[in-house]
């Protein structure tokens, strides 16, 4: 048998050739969810011709503004080695809180408010996953139900509303443009472009890589792997009250449940844009392009004419192929019996 | 015996991969009771060829002959059917179950309805133990056993099909001086019983101890075959590297500095006690013993992971306290640690990323890390260093052994550390890279380092010590100078013998 693609270049095993990069598997293993992308794209734009409508384009992402400020934090996390679950009820408590206080203190202080007491939640589940060394899948886990159990006691059950909505200037987060641009999408913007430039180029941002690479290493490197961890959640529960904000601006009143699954899809993006759930590999921008897949797919199948409640389905089966394309990768082909 | 035909013959074996040609025309052969040792640096060739005798890889010409008979080997399990049995460096045993089980996991024997036959696994598990003279039995967890008896299990296993020839991968890599033994008595008596061993393994003393004829590879290429009895470590090592290596004592011939660390009746529970020793500016002291005789932990306790139970630490005459390895650096420790990939590196970064690793907090412009810094702090240890890779963008996870250890070695350099403790530093390193690294040791001294050296070969110890400290069982059982100490001497130091039945003082 002549040498094939798939035995690689050098005895060693490692480096592959020009070839067997160019092989089609290969391509599909590494490029595979932007190759779905375009073909979505392409689907969608034939099946209705309003897909690629500029309104329809700004509402796609003005829609995943609030989604996307949440996955900005979870990819640091993510990248720390560390899930975080509890998002979704987080965000909920944001904006219950935020929409509460508002009636109360004005919206001047409820908002800072809201920050301190959505940064505490954060840094107990840092303090839990990142001092005690606690599996951060169990704690966010809990964390989304007990969270979920603050928020209904908080709120006594009841969903909130801003009683005076005509009168306050707090509407400006979620319905107010600058520039023509719609507020939600600066915050997003802003805080991608602040927070890609932590990740990528701050000492922060190279240890939070090599915690989430090999935690021993990094510890051995002099890293204190626990304040570092606690610094991701601190992160994370920051763009949660961001997106808590947004939300509760936008209709000046929610649900007690606003954020219920939401930890999925934010999931769902970050390992889209490629960050791996083993930690030490993703960034800010690669998230970003996930939100903005996730959201056009979601809208697509809208347009199309799916039942909203298929979205649900679609979501984990993109989560499904995401993942498995992101384990492809790192072999190089779809399947293997080893590794 | 001379007539007889081979266990194994390769002829003219050749394997390319685009743009390597990976194996030249090698040819060899291992005879039935012969322990065959197969040498060379790493990428020789040796795992190559290995590949293709397991059925991993097909030759593009020649053949492998067992027996008589030439055969082919399309699929990794059917080389065992043909009696070419792999034993290698990395075990892959299943920890919950019992050794009869992974013994034969895969095939184990049934009854009707496809249940397991105990009994029969037990009886023949335990009559292929007895032919290995082993100290456990069957229904043992394979996750009780140390380590040289879960290799033993990995053979046993290959045992239960009519082996010809047994290839043995570097087995003593994680083993003990004492486990070596036993290793090496189950290899005579697989001898004994006329299998053919071929033995791969870097370490010279054993290739000597234990092997009938040795053939070394370099480059893809068949390079000879020698008679291990006719032959020198000196001339062997010449036809592996192409040139010769100097393996002499290298005790300092500079000027010693002030004492740089001391440490007086250090204590850290049951890990080790009462350790006092000094190191100073210039000084390589050695630190030799078997696994778990408490070098590691001391290592670990100065730079900060373990908290001391008692006793003291003095760096430049100054008491201090080590609380974390982020102190440790400050203070003007460094540590290469014992296992490179696990501590030691980040594997998916890259090579200037993971040298600059502990400094990056400090390599700042405005709030940024400063690239430039980082590139010149890595090309500075690259040439210092002679690290062979294309560029600081590589992925440190593809770089051979040796120059992973010098991206270690390179980024507690570049700390400037007062003390410089290095432990296992040519651990899985080839030979021509073992003698860079060892050299690289001495040059450090010689320019005022405090280096402590720990290690588990005594060639390497003898060769880059100015002092030698030896311990046992968590206690530092004697401490040699540069002209005093033999061989014989560190092994009773470090097997506890000298420590109870040796009254004559120590010299200091």
């Amino acid at each position: 048998m002549p040498p094939t693609a798939e035995h690689k270049a050098s005895p060693s095993g490692r480096t592959e050739s020009w070839f067997a990069r160019l092989n089609i598997t290969g391509l599909l293993a590494r490029q595979g969810i932007l190759v779905a992308f375009v073909i979505f794209m392409i689907g969608f734009t034939v099946a209705n011709e309003r897909f690629l409508d500029p309104d329809n384009v700004m509402g796609v992402i003005r829609s995943s503004a609030i989604l996307g400020v949440m996955a900005l934090g979870v990819t640091f996390v993510v990248i720390s080695g560390n899930l975080d679950l509890s998002v979704g009820s987080m965000m909920s408590f944001s904006t219950i809180v935020v929409l509460d206080l508002h009636d109360k203190i004005g919206p001047a202080l409820a908002i800072p408010a809201m920050f301190a007491m959505t940064l505490c939640l954060g840094a107990l589940i840092g303090f839990l996953v990142g001092y005690l060394r606690l599996n951060s899948l169990i704690v966010t886990l809990g964390m989304l139900s007990a969270i979920h159990g603050l928020t209904l006691t908080y709120s006594g059950g009841k969903n909130m509303d801003i009683a005076d909505k005509e009168g306050t200037w707090f509407g400006v987060f979620g319905q107010g443009d600058a520039m023509g641009i719609p507020i939600p999408i600066l915050l997003f913007v802003l805080l991608a472009a602040l927070l890609g430039a932590v990740l990528s180029k701050t000492p922060f941002g190279r240890k939070v890589y090599a915690v989430g690479g090999n935690g021993v290493a990094a510890t051995f490197a002099g890293i204190r792997r626990a304040r570092l961890v606690f610094c991701c959640y601190l992160i994370s529960s920051f763009c949660v009250a961001t997106a808590g904000l947004i939300q509760a601006s936008r209709s000046l009143g929610s649900q007690n449940t606003v954020g219920q699954g939401l930890e999925l899809e934010v999931l769902a993006a970050v390992i889209l844009g490629g960050a791996s759930l083993m930690g030490g590999a993703g960034t800010i921008f690669k998230t970003v392009i996930g939100v903005l897949i996730l959201g056009f797919i979601q809208n697509g199948l809208l347009l199309v004419g799916l039942q909203f409640y298929v979205q649900y389905v679609v979501t984990w089966i993109i989560i499904i192929l995401a993942v498995w394309l992101d384990i492809a990768a790192k072999r190089g082909k779809l399947w293997s019996p080893i590794a | 015996m001379s007539e007889q035909t081979p266990a194994l013959r390769l002829e003219g074996i050749v394997k390319t991969f685009p743009g390597v040609r990976a194996l030249d025309n090698v040819s060899f052969s291992v005879m039935p009771g012969e322990v065959h040792a197969l040498m060379g640096e790493n990428g020789a060739g040796k795992s190559t060829l290995m590949k293709v005798l397991g059925g991993i890889h097909q030759p593009d010409a020649g053949q492998i002959i067992v027996g008589e008979q030439p055969v082919v080997m399309a699929l990794p399990l059917e080389a065992k059917a043909k009696g070419i049995v792999f034993i290698h460096q990395e075990l892959s045993l299943a920890g919950e179950l019992s050794v009869a089980e992974n013994i034969y996991l895969g095939e184990l024997p049934r009854k009707r309805l496809g249940l397991v036959d105990w009994a029969t696994l037990y009886a023949q598990t335990d009559a292929i133990l007895e032919r290995l003279k082993v100290g456990f039995d069957a229904r043992t967890r394979v996750g009780d056993l140390s380590i040289a008896n879960q290799q033993m299990v990995e053979i046993a296993r290959a045992l239960t099909v009519d082996a010809k020839a047994v290839i043995f991968d570097e087995p003593t890599a994680s083993l003990t001086d004492a486990e070596k033994v036993v290793l090496f008595d189950v290899i005579a008596s697989l001898q004994a019983q006329g299998v053919g061993i071929i033995y791969i393994s870097h370490r010279m003393e054993e290739i000597f101890k234990i092997t009938d004829r040795i053939s070394v590879l370099r480059d893809g290429q068949f390079r000879g075959t020698l008679k291990t009895a006719e032959t020198t470590e000196e001339d062997v090592t010449q036809l592996m590297i192409g040139r010769k290596l100097d393996l002499s004592r290298a005790a300092s011939d500079h000027e010693l500095g002030d004492v740089a660390l001391e440490v007086r009746d250090l204590s850290c529970g049951k890990l080790f006690n009462d350790a006092s020793f000094t190191v100073r500016y210039g000084e390589v002291v050695g630190f030799y013993g078997l696994i778990g005789a408490g070098r590691t932990e001391i290592a670990e306790t100065l730079f900060g992971l373990r908290d001391p139970s008692g006793g003291h630490i003095l760096l430049d005459g100054q008491e201090t306290r080590i609380q974390s390895p982020a102190d440790a650096i400050s203070k003007g420790i460094s540590l290469v640690p014992e296992d490179r990939k696990e501590q030691g590196l980040v594997l998916g970064m890259n090579c200037r990323d993971n040298m600059t690793l502990p400094q990056v907090d400090d390599l700042k412009a405005g709030p940024f890390v400063a690239e430039g810094a980082e590139i010149a702090i890595f090309d500075q240890y690259r040439d210092k260093l002679d690290i062979r890779t294309p560029g600081w963008r590589q992925i440190v996870g593809n770089l051979s052994g040796g120059n992973q250890q010098k991206i270690v070695i390179g980024k507690w350099l570049s700390m400037r550390p007062k003390v410089l403790i290095v432990d296992e530093p040519t651990r899985g390193i080839d030979v021509g890279s073992k003698s860079e690294i060892h050299n690289l040791i001495r040059e450090l001294a010689a320019q005022g380092y405090a280096v402590i050296v720990i290690s588990s070969e005594m060639p390497e110890v003898l060769h880059v010590s100015d002092r030698i400290i030896a311990m046992y069982g968590g206690r530092i059982t004697r401490t040699f100078g540069a002209d005093e100490v033999t061989e014989d001497s560190l092994i009773q130091a470090i097997s506890g013998i000298s420590h109870a039945a040796e009254p004559r003082p120590q010299a200091s």
